[in-house]
């Protein structure tokens, strides 16, 4: 191996095995398991409460997240995901893996890609709000205490993507 | 007993401290498992790289084992900690809309943090449009109410549901993860031989 060539990925059950771990701590620790979107909600709200306080506090979608909180950015789920991205840089330039780039397959442009990466934010966080979690928060999390939420999210979440996984076929691979 | 934080005084310090730590290992084992490359994550979806479902399954199998025998063990109040609440169809059909964007996306909110900082533009995209629905959520809610809040069946867990033993379903469920992995294993070994799929 070349010493600037990428480090190979991890056994997907190695990382499984390990975060499953860290699930398990921070359920004894705080109670509850890992979470993703709930960081962009917290942010999100904290943001239009900076710019514009009496409008956020008018829409429920933000006042939820700043009502009783003393300051919004110390927030559990915040904080973690700021390590989240902390790890993931850190484990990025170990790995050799870090640079700045567009991933996509070799039939689309950048430009349809950076907008198909964007409509795809979009409908994640915008159905996020019905599931009342993502894949880390609520098929993660929920799925190890069996949340029959969690389960029926998982599966709709496979259903749903293998059933436009043909039409997004040449933008990938 | 835990979860400690109920059961005992813990500075808030501590707990964001451990917050940013597990957070820290998240991200790093997201990384190592290749998930910054939303067109690796993505192979899911084609059936040539069954990464994605083989961390999430494993993960949550793992989970749930150390939960259920931290209970059974009397080391853990199961009482005491969140169980996500169940809506029926809001979950459902948020999970089909959050699956179509998980394919046009290649990244989930979690895995788009790794992808931007690791450098990936498209994970900065991601954030953009993540952002971009939240808003369009926050003008739209009113008159969503009544379809997010359908079908509650409250903070119940799925032994509960089916009037089984805890044990006995976390067993279950660890028979059909073993049986799901080795047909994984199948799947992807065809899958991969027959289309070559792409390089990463």
């Amino acid at each position: 191996m070349k010493n600037n060539e990428a480090r190979p990925y991890w056994n997907p059950y190695i990382v499984g095995v390990g975060i499953g771990l860290l699930i398990i701590l921070s359920f004894v620790v705080t109670g509850r398991g890992l979470g993703a979107v709930g960081a962009f909600n917290g942010l999100m709200a904290s943001l239009v409460h900076a710019i514009a306080p009496d409008y956020a506090m008018s829409k429920g979608a933000y006042s939820a997240y700043l009502a009783g909180v003393e300051h919004p950015l110390k927030d559990w789920v915040i904080i973690e995901i700021a390590g989240v991205c902390m790890g993931g840089l850190l484990s990025g330039i170990v790995s050799r893996r870090f640079k700045f780039e567009v991933i996509k397959g070799p039939g689309i442009s950048k430009i349809t890609r950076l907008l198909f990466a964007f409509s795809g934010g979009l409908l994640m966080a915008y159905a996020a709000k019905f599931t009342r979690g993502c894949t880390s928060g609520l098929a993660l999390s929920g799925g190890s205490v069996l949340s029959p939420g969690a389960w029926l999210f998982m599966i709709s979440v496979f259903i749903g993507g293998y059933s436009v996984a043909w039409l997004m076929k040449k933008a990938w691979n | 007993m835990a979860p400690l934080q109920f059961n005992m005084e813990i500075p808030e310090a501590l707990l964001l401290l451990f917050a940013l730590l597990t957070g820290i290992a998240f991200g790093m084992f997201l990384e190592k498992a290749g998930f910054g490359n939303a067109r690796k994550l993505v192979q899911q979806f084609y059936l040539t790289d069954m990464a994605m479902f083989k961390v999430l399954f494993s993960g949550i199998v793992t989970a749930m084992l150390g939960i259920y025998w931290l209970s059974y063990f009397g080391l853990i109040d199961i009482t005491q900690i969140y169980i996500n609440g169940t809506y029926i169809w809001p979950q459902v059909i948020g999970g089909v809309v959050f699956g179509f964007g998980f394919v046009m996306a290649g990244l989930c909110p979690g895995t788009s943090c790794v992808a931007v900082f690791t450098g990936k533009l498209d994970g900065l995209a991601v954030f953009a449009g993540i952002f971009a629905g939240l808003i369009l959520f926050a003008e739209t809610e009113p008159a969503l109410s009544g379809i997010i809040n359908a079908s509650s069946i409250g903070d119940i867990s799925l032994y509960e549901v089916f009037h089984m033993n805890y044990g006995v379903l976390t067993f279950l469920i660890s028979l059909v993860a073993i049986a799901s992995f080795w047909f994984a294993g199948r799947i992807e070994e065809r899958f991969s031989k027959q289309t070559k799929g792409p390089s990463l």
